[in-house]
């Protein structure tokens, strides 16, 4: 299924091109943006508090003045890795958990369905919370919370397609001449199952960096003075009449972030998923 | 039916076990022993051995699992460590704040949400069927603080319409905009959701039926097409609810709203531990009910589902 995917799926579709375009750039920035900027996300000005945005700081100062731009533009690699890496590792727990579950059924499904919905139980971000709170916050509290948060949702999505898939005449063909289970699971179920997950993955990322950007604005997250755009928020949040860009700016970051996420999540969903049409 | 409802009562409980064990076992992965703080590092240590045994922190695990159940089904949810009040009572003081804002969300999301999905369907593929959708796309992808302090500067700052924070003696100006920044996020679900399924019924045989009757457009989409289409949101919104009532804490800290969530922050910012594991708790089983409601509220909204199970 993959394959029937292109490029030039993506040039007739102009708000998933405009959004692949934002995340390249994002992603530039995030790699190279800092050394690019010409003030260091910790250097303080005291001359220069809590300046509007003018043509030496791009989007203002703050506080204590700090460039606004280079803090933004420091803060997209926690947001992004935070975001990416967790969802990469909550697929990956959620793809075994999903297709031990649906491939061995039993008992062995009985108990694992009943954990995934144990963590289905609490609301997202109260469960991140929890979890952060007993730990030292910082880059490896956020991570593993926003992990444990998601990975039940994919389990729960990879059982559902493993119980269907494993039916397949292919699969009992596979049995039949003595392939193993994790052969199987990993020839032949896994495959059919990338697509699904590619979309359900995509899906989630908008969410899990709104989820990182939510704990940091709680103060849960990375801590002050590396910059995130959670805490760039909460930490300017009482001079948001008085000097608001300090607080717009970080915003604007996420929402375009998250925004572009789910755009082309949603092509991919369109262009993979037959079943589902929005 | 009553059937029905007896087995996901029984699946229920399970789930309900899990998250106390969750909690549980959070609480007991808390940094710093508790004895030490109660009595300071310096106190003997027979002292110490004494707390802990009256603590019951000496016995097995199993056992202070056990003791802690017992104690949670009674409603005995410990002291908070900084205003030693009954966290119980300050839970029972707080969530009726909690519900208000959530109930105004919810009718603020519920009631845009789907006339704007009905609008996109209706207008399908026109420019405003795309506004609606990049509508509802921005509102899942703009973080719900960041949204309430936008508001706040706009409505509160600049305009000076509406009051920026607090609960204002229960007078409704003060609830608007909390409302407006919870209920943004399930707007944007309902519209989706609502849009999709009405595209679907729209397609459906007894809507041509009906057209072919002679029945006015209006008439058609509105009696017809929306009454089976409502199924889907009618989850979405329960499930909305069910979170929204554990505590929107992001919107409660930003509007000064005294409810649950803001409860949960303050415990975090002060690391009152027992504040925070009742809070997740209450809420867990908060949001866990209102998903069996849910449940069994489909069965009976959707009578494809009855008769599946039946079958």
């Amino acid at each position: 299924m993959l394959n029937t995917l292109s490029l030039k799926d993506l040039t007739g579709n102009t708000p998933a091109l405009i959004a692949a375009i934002v995340l390249a750039l994002l992603v530039l920035v995030a790699t190279v943006g800092p050394s690019l900027v010409s003030y260091g996300p910790d250097m303080v000005d005291l001359d220069n508090l809590k300046q509007p945005p003018s043509k030496v700081h791009l989007l203002g100062t703050d506080s204590i003045g700090r460039d606004i731009l280079s803090r933004v533009v420091s803060g997209s690699r926690i947001s992004l890795s935070v975001g990416i890496f967790a969802s990469a590792l909550s697929l990956c727990i959620g793809i075994f958990f999903g297709l031990v579950a649906g491939y061995f059924g039993g008992r062995t499904d009985t108990f694992l369905s009943q954990v995934f919905d144990v963590f289905l139980a609490f609301p997202s971000l109260l469960l991140a919370i929890g979890i952060s709170a007993v730990m030292t916050p910082g880059l490896f509290s956020a991570m593993l919370a926003i992990t444990l948060v998601g990975w039940a949702g994919f389990a729960r999505l990879v059982r559902g397609i493993t119980l269907s898939l494993k039916e397949q005449t292919y699969v009992e063909a596979s049995k039949a001449l003595g392939a193993t289970p994790a052969r199987i699971l990993y020839k032949h179920i896994l495959p059919n199952a990338l697509p699904l997950l590619l979309v359900a993955g995509s899906l989630r990322v908008g969410g899990f960096i709104l989820l990182e950007a939510a704990l940091s604005f709680l103060g849960l997250g990375v801590q002050p003075p590396t910059p995130t755009w959670g805490s760039m928020i909460s930490l300017n949040r009482s001079y948001i009449n008085t000097a608001p860009w300090m607080v717009i700016f970080p915003g604007l970051a996420i929402s375009i972030t998250v925004i572009s996420f789910n755009i082309l999540g949603d092509f991919l969903r369109d262009k993979l998923d037959p079943r589902m049409q929005v | 039916m009553a059937f029905y409802i007896l087995k996901r009562l029984l699946l229920f409980i399970p789930t309900l076990l899990g998250i106390t064990l969750i909690t549980f076992i959070l609480m007991k992965s808390l940094p710093g022993d508790p004895v030490t703080a109660m009595v300071g590092e310096r106190a003997s240590p027979e002292t110490i051995v004494r707390i802990r045994s009256e603590l019951g922190l000496d016995k097995p695990l199993p056992v202070q699992y056990g003791s802690y159940l017992k104690r949670i089904v009674t409603g005995e949810l410990g002291r908070s460590v900084f205003t030693n009040r009954k966290i119980a009572d300050d839970l029972i003081q707080k969530f009726p704040n909690t519900v208000k804002l959530a109930l105004a969300a919810m009718l603020f999301a519920s009631f845009l949400g789907i006339g704007m999905g009905v609008f996109a369907a209706v207008k399908r593929n026109t420019n405003w069927d795309r506004l609606v959708t990049l509508i509802s796309v921005g509102g899942i992808s703009i973080p719900v603080f960041w949204l309430g302090l936008a508001l706040m500067l706009i409505f509160a700052f600049y305009l000076q319409w509406l009051p920026p924070s607090g609960m204002g003696n229960g007078s409704l100006v003060y609830l608007i905009m909390p409302a407006v920044t919870l209920g943004t996020f399930s707007l944007s679900y309902i519209a989706r959701v609502t849009r999709s399924s009405m595209l679907e019924s729209l397609s459906q045989p007894y809507v041509a039926a009906a057209r072919a009757k002679g029945l006015s457009e209006s008439k058609v989409v509105l009696k017809h097409a929306l009454k089976n289409s409502l199924i889907p949101v009618v989850t979405l919104i329960g499930l909305d609810l069910g979170s929204y009532l554990n505590g929107a804490v992001l919107t409660e800290t930003i509007f000064g709203w005294d409810g649950l969530g803001r409860y949960a922050l303050e415990g975090i910012k002060q690391r009152d531990y027992p504040v925070i594991m009742g809070v997740v708790l209450f809420g867990a089983v908060i949001f866990v009910t209102m998903n069996l409601l849910v449940d069994i509220s489909y069965h009976f909204l959707d009578p494809r589902v009855r008769v599946k199970e039946e079958a």
